[in-house]
């Protein structure tokens, strides 16, 4: 059994059907990416996996237990921690405050204080402006900190909505191997990319993203070698 | 009562009164953007709730120990309607257009109104308020009024527990991660509707107090006390930025101040003389508000809104 299962998923706004019944699956361990361009559903799928937006259709189950209908704050506490596009960090509280609301729902107080120093370890920046308000940061500080706050919560399955977004090149290279750390220290990650390179070369699996079909799903390594994805979001002709 | 220092603390007090009110619109606001509308009408059922408790009490119970009931039942009275307006009201038009729920809290408030007026004994006119009586306590520099004694501790009470509330804990912090982000709060576990009912709580708490405050200042409690109330209050609440605790009692401070001098002198200056007394009080307070309007849209403690991405 999977960790993560979707099946035939359907999400619309309105009228507006933005995701046309996708399945695919996440395995403990692994690193799936979706990729697409804008308005394909990535970002929709993520939200209704996070409970942020309702399925009109289709079956959703993490560890066994269905996650339709149940509330977003519930779902953090399953094991589910979501990271959104836009890095969503509150700007008006110290990156400190953001992080121990990243672990809002735990109790154990010094694995939070340790979770908090090994985020510090990971991004020293975060840790030498704590106190400061999170607004303040740069966009790839606060990427950092998004990151950071979306693992407080100790998650089975991280996903990560468009990490590299806006960042400068260097940035976005930090970003790429924070992940694969995570990854080679054995995290689940659903990772949406329009850096589909990036993407790819991490990835176990990868599932191309169309107005709201998968169109093309392989090993992270077949789609980096597949002509169509090159052609369509490598910048190859 | 006629020297400058009395004057100013005359103003410390109706503006601490007006602050506590604010403080209803301000949280309210800051995490849902919805003017409640039906907030004043909420500060008058915390009144008629304390009055309650007051004529239940034995003939002759002394206002120091019928004081803590009052609190009490004008308080518990005061949140049950707001919690309930949210439940029942509010909630279910949440995700909708912005206007429906302006619209349900005027006519909420107006629904709220004709309820005391028809249900509650003799209250088709004002019903009289308990009095602390005694004379004005003289501290040398300044001239207190007992009836202004209430709100003179009760607002620094209620303001310091609510600051340590909302910087300190953990459900304080919930609250300020949802007045920033209701998604993203959602995602790290808050339940956000949860949230939204304490803001509502908090606010219908402190406008219980401030209505017994206005009772005691000015011996009664009427059906429509909510209407002029909430209207100062909503403005104290844009003069100090809505969405910001302290704003609102900054501004509350500022509009009662303003008033009382401005009722105080405005008719001492040569060519103003028909303008001075308490009759023009209100038109000082609204011009204060169209002034910081246009002058610093913001309110004095308010973030640009450049900030709320």
């Amino acid at each position: 059994m999977a960790l993560l299962e979707v099946e035939d998923l359907r999400v619309a706004y309105g009228k507006i059907e933005a995701v046309k019944g996708i399945s695919f699956t996440v395995e403990a361990g692994e690193v799936v990416t979706l990729i697409g361009t804008n308005g394909a559903g990535k970002t929709t799928t993520l939200r209704t996996l996070s409970g942020l937006l309702k399925p009109l259709a289709g079956k959703i189950t993490f560890e066994g237990q269905p996650l339709n209908g149940v509330g977003a704050h519930k779902i953090v506490s399953m094991g589910l921690a979501h990271s959104p596009e836009g890095r969503r960090i509150f700007p008006r509280l110290s990156i400190e405050e953001n992080l121990q609301l990243g672990a809002f729902l735990r109790k154990d107080t010094d694995g939070i204080a340790a979770d908090i120093r090994n985020a510090y370890d990971r991004f020293p920046i975060l840790g030498e402006r704590r106190r400061q308000a999170a607004g303040t940061l740069s966009g790839g500080e606060q990427q950092m900190l998004a990151m950071g706050r979306a693992l407080m919560s100790r998650p089975k399955l991280l996903m990560l909505d468009e990490p590299s977004m806006g960042l400068s090149p260097i940035m976005m290279q930090k970003i790429m191997s924070t992940i694969s750390e995570l990854k080679a220290a054995g995290t689940t990650i659903l990772l949406v990319e329009q850096n589909a390179q990036a993407a790819l070369s991490l990835a176990d699996h990868g599932h191309v993203m169309e107005i709201g079909n998968i169109t093309l799903s392989g090993t992270g390594e077949e789609l980096l070698h597949d002509e169509s994805v090159r052609k369509a979001y490598l910048g190859e002709d | 009562m006629h020297g400058l220092p009395d004057q100013l603390a005359n103003g410390l007090a109706l503006g601490a009164l007006y602050g506590l009110i604010a403080i209803g619109y301000t949280m309210v606001y800051g995490i849902v953007q919805l003017i409640n509308f039906a907030h004043g009408e909420i500060f008058m059922i915390g009144g008629f709730g304390a009055l309650t408790a007051y004529l239940w009490l034995p003939d002759g119970t002394g206002l120091a120990l019928a004081l803590p009931l009052m609190i009490l039942l004008g308080v518990v009275s005061a949140v049950l309607v707001a919690v309930g307006a949210e439940r029942f009201a509010y909630r279910p038009l949440r995700g909708g257009p912005r206007l429906s729920p302006l619209i349900t809290a005027i006519g909420l408030s107006l629904a709220l109104q004709q309820a005391v007026w028809a249900f509650y004994p003799d209250a088709k006119k004002a019903r009289p308020f308990p009095q602390i009586g005694g004379a004005d306590l003289d501290l040398g520099f300044v001239t207190l009024s007992r009836e202004d004694l209430f709100i003179f501790v009760s607002a620094p009470i209620c303001m310091l527990a609510l600051g340590l509330f909302v910087a300190k804990t953990r459900t304080g912090r919930a609250m300020q991660a949802t007045s920033q982000d209701p998604d993203t709060a959602k995602l790290m576990g808050i339940n956000t509707d949860r949230i939204i009912v304490m803001a509502f709580a908090i606010g219908a708490a402190f406008a219980a107090v401030a209505a017994i405050a206005q009772g005691f200042k000015t011996g009664e409690v009427n059906f429509r006390m909510g209407f002029i109330a909430g209207l100062k209050a909503f403005t104290a609440a844009v003069l100090g930025g809505i969405g910001n605790i302290y704003g609102a009692m900054v501004g509350g401070l500022v509009l009662g101040v303003a008033e009382a001098m401005a009722t105080a002198y405005i008719g001492d200056i040569p060519g103003l003389e028909q303008f001075g007394g308490g009759s023009w009080k209100d038109v000082w307070a609204f011009i204060l508000l169209i002034l910081v309007l246009l002058l610093r849209p913001q309110g004095i403690l308010g973030e640009r809104l450049a900030d709320r991405a």
